[in-house]
């Protein structure tokens, strides 16, 4: 809180002293009326909702494709062997880099955004749900061995526990890049949401509701680390998370 | 309770050993194989606690391993009540030396995993109740792992491992890392657990002591390959008193001998 109270004061001391116009540089009293302006007429939430609806889906299709790819290439080997290269060389391709090919196949629209939005959190929730997996402690499976586990079993009561911890890790950070990402997304592949808002608004050289805008989006990816983060609290995950 | 026949075991591994140690055999080169046990020839009887000594690497960890099913032999084989060891299974449970309990399910839940497709509710709930208790544990049903002193652990994992009701028990250095009161306490449990169950139980220990106060029989293994060095019942009452048991006395310094150990106090 302190630290917000500051950067605010900095902020109009800069806008005060500072060679900018109010256009290009304005007060954050300014900006903060226009977010209320943008709030109370709708626009916010309307681009609000249109990007936290990408993020959603995106992020869930990752989540739901991703760490079960990731549980099957740890798990088997020769999935693993086949696969890792083609994911080694698609990894760190910046989603960004997506963008024509995805308007190319995808078209204007949700999808598009969707489709990036994906691919940014799917990449670090395979790599790292396979290095969880294959860190697994190997008692565990003969533990599993021992009481007579089918491979159903192994996987809902050893592996999917025993990588939680890591994969909630990892859900924090591709959550992060995921929210990074739509904003680009946003930018470019369609005429919704709070990057489109603040591309629009910059158009309309509104520097104070490009603000607004980044305000928000700030904000947003505050609120979303701190569900994830609530996942940490689970009891049956304690004993991963308290060991860092 | 089942009686366990080794037949000709052997057990090859490949000599991954770069730098040759002085007490290796200068004949194995690395990359070739050498036989960790070969053609072991052993019977353990119904009911028996059997204390399994012999030097560091000379094959005990993987010969339990086999007799539990996690590892197959070069060739021979293990049967348990004549029937022949192919995997794992619930019949004969390996009790691990630590961390074998699932860190994220309570006790209570690990106690159940075996008994997970027992359709009687209640008849599962006062058996897992049954070996909480028995391993004094009641109050800490719902603790996790990692909230358990070490002693505590181990109960919990013996425990487990009792409650599929299995006939062969098998642990491997099960007091390793306790403490010198837990250590003595945790050993009167399995000695208990024993005398009340009489279960087939192996136990390998590095613990003269605990072979000599827990054994029906004891069994020295000699190393690379494991052979059997010495093989003896101890027909003695429990709790056993050295001092007033000159025979054990005298084993116990032959046992030192036979491990290397010239001077035992
Ligand atoms: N997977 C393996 N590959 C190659 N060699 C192995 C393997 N497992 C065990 N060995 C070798 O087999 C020998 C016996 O190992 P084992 O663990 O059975 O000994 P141990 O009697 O249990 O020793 P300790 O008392 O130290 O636990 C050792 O020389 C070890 O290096
Ligand atoms: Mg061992």
């Amino acid at each position: 809180m302190v630290t917000f109270i500051v950067l605010f004061g900095v902020w109009e001391l800069i806008h005060r002293f500072g060679t900018w116009s109010d256009q290009v540089f304005p007060s954050p009293f300014v900006v903060l009326t226009s977010l209320k302006d943008l709030f109370e007429n709708g626009t916010l939430v309307k681009h609000m909702v249109a990007s936290l609806y990408r993020v959603t889906i995106g992020f869930y299709a990752a989540v739901l494709v991703g760490i079960p790819a990731g549980i099957l290439m740890g798990r088997l080997e020769f999935v693993g062997k086949l696969l890792n290269p083609l994911l080694q060389f698609l990894r760190p391709i910046s989603p960004l880099a997506w963008i024509p090919l995805a308007m190319l196949w995808f078209g204007i629209g949700d999808v598009p955004a969707i489709f990036l939005i994906f691919l940014s959190s799917f990449f670090p929730l395979v790599v790292s749900t396979i290095a969880a997996v294959k860190s697994i402690n190997p008692i565990y499976f003969q533990v599993a061995a021992n009481l007579n586990f089918n491979t159903w079993e192994v996987t809902t009561m050893i592996t999917l526990p025993a990588i939680l911890p890591s994969v909630i890790t990892a859900l924090r950070i591709s959550i992060t890049i995921a929210w990074l990402v739509v904003v680009a997304a946003e930018m470019i592949a369609v005429q919704s949401g709070l990057g489109y808002l603040i591309l629009d608004s910059r158009n309309a050289l509104r520097m104070d509701y490009v603000m607004a805008g980044m305000i928000v989006i700030g904000a947003i990816g505050l609120v979303l680390d701190f569900l994830m983060r609530q996942l940490e609290r689970i009891e049956s995950v304690q004993w991963g998370t308290q060991k860092k | 309770m089942s009686r366990i026949e080794i037949q000709q075991l052997t057990k090859q591994y490949l000599n991954r050993r770069v730098h040759p140690r002085s007490g290796d055999d200068p004949a194995i080169k690395p990359g070739d194989t050498f036989d960790v046990i070969s053609a072991l020839d052993l019977n353990f009887n119904n009911g028996e606690m059997v204390c399994i000594l012999g030097p560091s690497g000379c094959g005990k960890s993987t010969m339990l391993r086999i007799i539990a099913g996690f590892d197959v032999p070069s060739s021979g084989q293990v049967l348990i009540d004549g029937r022949k060891v192919r995997e794992p299974g619930t019949d004969h449970i390996f009790v691990f030396q630590q961390n074998g309990l699932l860190p994220w399910m309570t006790v209570w839940d690990n106690i159940g995993l075996g008994l997970r497709h027992m359709k009687d509710k209640t008849e599962k709930e006062s058996t897992i109740t049954e070996f909480i208790e028995m391993v004094e544990l009641d109050g800490f049903e719902h603790h996790y792992p990692h909230q358990l002193s070490g002693g505590m652990q181990r109960r919990a994992e013996l425990a487990r491992a009792l409650a599929v009701n299995p006939n062969l028990l098998i642990m491997d250095e099960p007091f390793s890392g306790l403490d010198f009161l837990t250590h003595m306490k945790m050993r009167e449990e399995v000695v208990n657990m024993h005398e009340y169950l009489r279960k087939t139980t192996l136990v390998v220990t590095h613990d003269i002591d605990d072979a000599l106060i827990m054994g029906d029989r004891i069994v020295v293994l000699s190393s690379s390959p494991a052979t059997v060095r010495l093989d003896c019942h101890l027909d003695y009452d429990r709790p056993r008193d050295f001092e007033k048991l000159p025979e054990l006395s005298q084993l116990r310094s032959e046992i030192f001998f036979m491990l290397g150990v010239n001077y035992a106090v």
